[in-house]
């Protein structure tokens, strides 16, 4: 589902944020990116997403390489995944409920449904009770759940996560880790980025390290 | 299409909601797209109420040959002839010394005056219509100098000299549209700019998401048609309000000469022609600003 092969990706100034990598992610399988910050987990999470273009190599997803498409059709490319930020990216100025809203909105999601789908997403991730507040009356545990409410909205095949878990107590974090299990368990490909060694020891799911931009093992 | 028709119901409304938000903002550059807009708007009005009155006066332009007193009957006749043959004339009237003086005995006001008189002051006239009126000009020179013609008279002269002003005020107000055209896609464009600015985020996090350029622009779009319609609007009301204040005022000098004369203003093709103009041109505004702006975010990656 998600193929690298030999991707490179130099940022303007000439710094090398990512020297060869290859690495290959099956449909339906969960896949951790960890490393020391600056290592270049969210780069690497933003050439998968299409944020990003490759300097070198091929970046394939569902067969597509994102390196050779038109920009014009990066939007339509996005839809299928569900991203989580690493810096939230929530809207101040709307409430819990219009934030998930806005994917909906966005790929002209039936109107009439998008209601209950919002609902859905919020519950699943326990805001359901939060809709008419603003991301600011959040705490950082609610926002990260947010975030991944506005991800999963769209019911996308990918979910891609940069340090969900960043910042938040052992508590939160589990339940944020419980949470991706169970999307996992219904069939949807992740991949999440963490530099929380701890986690990982609990779950023991599929592992990339990098180190200074490459593969390590 | 439902879902098409949401879309742009949900852009159209959250456009009026901006447009609320900051109301005197909006109120202000309304305004200043409706001054912008009257000027050239306004001077097409006087230009065409010109242009109607001169029409009512210009009629079919003629020339009026007057014969000097003292040319016989065969030199008159000789004029005669040369009018029949003159290819570029199209009719002439005849009237004679005796049927001008006759015109004016019936006429109440000189009647008095005519009979007074010992002898007829009058000369004998030839009243001359052109094929073309461009031909005018040059018959009316070259009458001038036929032998025992006292004098070649172009009625519409000043009719003709006032159009051709109106030409010249055509050209003008059609630059100065121009122009004002540009200067209303500016002031869009930055009015646009600075609501951009105010949703950096929101375009930014849509785009993120997956939002498409078309999804982007399509509330600024709105935005930029709606101001550019509300400013011609506004530009309707300048324009209605300074005819009526005109009207009032040429309605006491037309009852000094007891004629009827009034300003008409901008009838209903007219009006939505400017609110067309006006709603494309902030349209047009709107889409540069939006463009820009996505130009520059998808040139950082
Ligand atoms: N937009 C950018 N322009 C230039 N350098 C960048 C940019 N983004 C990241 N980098 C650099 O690339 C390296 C990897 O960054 P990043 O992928 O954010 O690492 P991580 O998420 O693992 O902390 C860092 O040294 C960072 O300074
Ligand atoms: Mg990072």
């Amino acid at each position: 589902m998600i193929s690298l092969k030999g991707v490179g990706k130099r940022y303007h100034g000439g710094f090398d944020a990512l020297k060869d990598i290859s690495f290959m992610i099956e449909k339906g399988e969960m896949a951790f990116v960890t490393g020391h910050s600056g290592a270049g987990k969210s780069t690497l999470l933003k050439l998968v997403a299409g944020i990003e273009r490759p300097s070198s190599g091929s970046v394939l997803v569902s067969g597509q390489d994102l390196g050779r498409m038109r920009r014009s059709a990066i939007p339509y490319l996005r839809r299928n995944f569900g991203l989580v930020f690493q810096d939230h990216k929530l809207l101040s100025n709307r409430t819990v409920f219009e934030n998930v809203f806005l994917p909906l909105q966005i790929s002209a999601f039936d109107p009439r449904e998008a209601p209950s789908r919002v609902r859905a997403a919020l519950d699943k991730v326990g805001l359901l009770g939060r809709e008419s507040a603003y991301p600011v009356e959040l705490s950082g545990g609610e926002q990260q759940r947010l975030c991944i409410a506005r991800a999963i909205v769209n019911r996308p095949s990918i979910l891609i996560a940069d340090e969900p878990t960043g910042n938040l107590d052992a508590d939160y974090a589990d339940a944020i880790m419980d949470m991706f299990k169970s999307f996992n368990q219904v069939g949807v490909t992740l991949l999440v980025s963490t530099h929380d060694e701890s986690l990982l020891e609990k779950f023991r799911p599929r592992i990339i390290t990098l180190h200074q931009g490459r593969i390590s093992s | 299409m439902m879902a098409w028709l949401s879309i742009n119901l949900h852009a159209f409304l959250s456009t009026l909601r901006k447009l609320a938000r900051s109301p005197f903002s909006s109120f202000f550059s309304i305004c200043v797209i409706g001054i912008t807009l009257s000027l050239p708007t306004g001077i097409f009005v006087i230009l065409e109420n010109l242009e109607s009155l001169s029409s009512t006066f210009s009629g079919s332009p003629e020339i009026s040959l007057f014969m000097s007193r003292d040319a016989s009957r065969d030199q008159v006749s000789e004029i005669e002839k040369r009018l029949k043959s003159e290819p570029r004339v199209s009719r002439f009237k005849f009237v004679s010394k005796e049927d001008a003086l006759a015109q004016f005995r019936n006429d109440n006001e000189f009647s008095d005056v005519v009979s007074s008189l010992s002898r007829n002051p009058l000369p004998d006239a030839f009243i001359v219509s052109a094929k073309r009126s461009s031909d005018l000009e040059a018959l009316h020179v070259e009458m001038g100098k036929w032998p025992k013609v006292e004098h070649a008279q172009l009625d519409s002269n000043w009719v003709r000299k006032l159009d051709s002003i109106l030409k010249l005020g055509h050209v003008a107000a059609a630059i100065l549209s121009i122009l004002l055209g540009f200067a209303l896609v500016f002031i869009t464009f930055n009015t646009i700019r600075l609501q951009i600015l105010t949703q950096k985020d929101e375009i930014e996090v849509a785009k993120l998401i997956g939002a498409t350029n078309t999804f982007i622009r399509r509330p600024f779009l709105y935005l930029g048609a709606l101001q550019g319609l509300a400013g011609g609007i506004a530009a309707w009301i300048i324009i209605e309000a300074g005819l009526h204040f005109m009207n009032g005022a040429i309605l006491e000098l037309a009852q000094l000469y007891s004629t009827r004369f009034a300003l008409s203003n901008l009838d209903p093709k007219e009006s939505l022609i400017l609110f067309m103009l006006s709603s494309s041109l902030g349209w047009l505004g709107a889409w540069f600003s939006v463009s820009r702006h996505l130009w520059q975010l998808d040139s950082y990656s």
